[in-house]
């Protein structure tokens, strides 16, 4: 998994609440049978004027101009912004992939889908939860703010804005110490083969039904 | 020993290794697997050379990508077909206790299968990269829904990395009214503590009107507990409970079925367990729902009408009923009794088992779809579930009421083969998500019951089922 430290990126505003995975990532590409090329397609019914589907050159397909990630001044966007509930729905990894494919590296939301939010942490993905009127402050500077990036410090847990205001957030330390050393996380599970064995042997004398 | 909640019990039986911050290593019993959220596991698997940790733990199906129609002929989309070819490879190269690949007369929805082999049993981790997961709580399991570099968790070490969440009550006493249904008690939920609600929870269904319905209908409510959010739904083990398990195929037999029934019948809360939160329904009050909007959280009874924004103070609400208006194509105060439809889908894995299809059938008998209704589609959750109704006649009076009887599989649930809605078309469905653009680009879903999508089917527009002529 790619590492997570600091981050100094660029901000893009997605001004919706509740924004499932079906939208970022519609059904129809799931169709892969692999982890990247997913980002021409993120958010795909409204980023683009015409359905898409797998295999379509994305270059040539009309663009929504009123999309906020086809706006210029977002190109390059590496700090999605976003209302509450976000990455609801369906528990497609797919999401992460192509938020990640895109060139997001982290997602600012009051809060998140509980799928979403684990499946983030898997791919080093930042998914920060904000005060809501944190959320606020963000998407009204950025609005008036042509370059607006914030600044994203793991380890001291903490976005800080042009303006010098400065955000705590909250984190497991177990998900931040993944993160910022970039662990695979099987590698750290195996770690407790042992232990697992042993919890089969006694739970296969307590439920042997379980086993067979 | 203080009292403990059947969320406890379950979480406490299957913990291998607790870190400091509460972060445990959770052992998972049953993995349901599917040819969409799986190859990238099954890849990552090989790529590091790690091998598969329990083998029979594993059962996988087909469903997602599956025509529903011309079995013969294949799978007409490549892309599909690949996919579905992949799962078989994977299941070639690296096994599992059952699969029930495409064509398999007992192939159909992960979630319709799981519990009709005795595959999910009481007292069980059960997990599937796939967010409806959450349907298996009905038989006192933990079931929770995962991403894929979760399946290749699961699939390497058979632990999942998990927090505890908090546990949540949701206790629906009385009794439902006559043309009511289990969809209508989780949909009135869901419209009550909104989508969100559930975030951080595992919720229990309890109370009269929980332990009144039949297996089916508590897995159509905790199928949709992730609709609100939850990370589990879950019901305790009762009668109803052991008698649906008793002589599945992959249920224990003879003296391990008298072991495991004596500790299944301790899956309950106990008396006097805390819960973070408790939320209070009475199943009388409820009448049949129907969803209006873009997410599951925006459901009204039938007899109501569709929200006018003008009339809400919150800025972000009112412009996501705005925006919900303008996908669906309703004026504000329209009533939902004057919403004419274009498709009907009965099916998905939070509808389409057997009583399920009774249920529709029942509607559909001896009446015809309205001519304004261009598709009205029944597919049944599983091979099983099909012959079963086949044998009972039900498929003669969908077709002779003009419906489609088809082949199992996920269908215009997602829209993921050739079943979908065409832009700008409303549909009565029985399915969990409405979604712009889950049915199919610019589609319009409106989550029913089957009862009500047959009337609606019949009726051309929404109708109470309990008034239909
Ligand atoms: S029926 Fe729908 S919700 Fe259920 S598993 Fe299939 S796609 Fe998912």
């Amino acid at each position: 998994m790619e590492k997570f430290v600091q981050l100094h990126g660029l901000v893009a505003p997605l001004d919706r609440a509740n924004v499932d995975t079906d939208a970022i990532i519609p059904k129809q590409f799931l169709k892969s049978i692999k982890r990247s090329g997913f980002g021409p397609n993120l958010f795909d019914a409204w980023r683009y004027k015409n359905h898409g589907e797998p295999g379509m050159d994305n270059s040539t397909r009309p663009l929504n101009p009123d999309f906020v990630l086809n706006q210029p001044r977002y190109k390059g966007a590496q700090i999605l912004v976003a209302r509450e509930n976000f990455g609801c729905g369906s528990s497609r990894e797919h999401a992460p992939w192509a938020l990640m494919d895109f060139g997001f590296r982290a997602v600012i939301a009051p809060s998140y889908a509980d799928i979403f939010f684990n499946n983030c942490f898997k791919n080093g993905l930042l998914p920060i939860v904000l005060a809501a009127r944190e959320v606020d402050q963000l998407f009204a500077e950025v609005a008036v703010t042509p370059g607006y990036a914030l600044r994203i410090d793991l380890p001291a847990q903490t976005v800080t804005t042009p303006g010098r205001a400065s955000f705590k957030f909250a984190i497991d330390e177990f998900r931040k110490h993944c993160m910022v050393n970039g662990l695979d996380e099987i590698g750290l599970t195996l770690r407790h083969a042992d232990k697992i064995r042993a919890y089969e042997a006694q739970r296969q004398v307590r439920e042997p039904w379980v086993f067979t | 020993m203080s009292a403990l909640t059947l969320y406890d019990k379950l979480w406490n039986a299957h913990v291998v290794h607790e870190e400091a911050d509460g972060t445990a290593l959770i052992y998972i019993d049953r993995h349901l697997v599917h040819e969409v959220t799986s190859p990238q596991a099954y890849e990552g698997l090989r790529l590091a050379g790690r091998k598969q940790w329990r083998v029979e733990s594993v059962v996988a199906t087909a469903d997602h990508n599956t025509p529903t129609k011309d079995w013969d002929k294949g799978i007409a989309d490549p892309i599909s077909r690949t996919q579905v070819e992949t799962l078989d490879a994977n299941m070639k190269a690296f096994g599992a206790k059952a699969y029930f690949p495409f064509l398999d007369k007992r192939q159909g929805i992960v979630h319709v299968i799981g519990p009709e082999q005795g595959a999910t049993l009481p007292g069980m981790t059960v997990v599937c990269g796939d967010s409806h997961t959450s349907t298996h709580g009905a038989f006192a399991a933990l079931a929770v829904g995962i991403g894929t570099s979760e399946v290749e968790h699961v699939l390497a070490t058979q632990c999942l990395v998990q927090k505890k969440a908090k546990a949540m009550l949701v206790k629906v006493d009385g009794a439902l009214p006559a043309g009511c249904t289990a969809k209508d008690i989780v949909l009135a939920v869901i419209g009550k503590i909104g989508t969100a609600g559930g975030t951080g929870y595992a919720i229990e269904f309890g109370g009269s009107a929980m332990r009144a319905l039949s297996m089916e209908g508590r897995m159509t409510v905790c199928n949709m507990a992730i609709e609100a959010g939850a990370r589990a739904g879950m019901v305790a083990v009762d009668e109803v409970t052991v008698n649906y398990v008793k002589g599945r195929p992959f249920a224990p037999q003879g003296a391990v079925w008298e072991q495991a029934v004596g500790y299944w019948r301790t899956l309950v809360s106990d008396a006097g367990a805390k819960f973070d939160r408790v939320v209070e329904l009475d199943a009388a009050q409820i009448k049949p729902q129907v969803t209006w909007g873009t997410s599951p959280e925006m459901v009204l009874p039938v007899d109501g009408r569709v929200p006018d924004p003008d009339k809400e103070k919150d800025a972000t609400k009112r412009d996501a009923i705005e925006r919900a208006l303008t996908y669906m194509g309703l004026q504000p105060n329209t009533a939902i009794k004057d919403i004419r439809i274009d498709k009907v889908f009965i099916g998905s894995c939070t509808n389409s088992r057997i009583e399920d299809l009774r249920a529709a059938a029942s509607v559909a008998k001896g009446r015809r779809v309205a001519a304004n209704v261009k598709l009205a589609l029944v597919v049944p959750g599983s091979g099983l579930v099909k012959r079963q109704a086949e044998q009972e006649g039900l498929d003669k009076v969908f077709t002779a009421a003009g419906f489609e009887w088809r082949e199992p599989g996920c269908s215009m649930c997602l829209a993921m083969n050739d079943d979908k809605l065409e832009p700008g078309e409303r549909c009565a469905s029985t399915s969990n998500r409405n979604f712009e653009g889950r049915q199919g680009t610019g589609g319009r879903t409106h989550l029913v019951s089957p009862a009500m999508a047959a009337a609606a089917a019949i009726a051309g527009h929404f109708v109470d089922v309990r008034e239909l002529r």
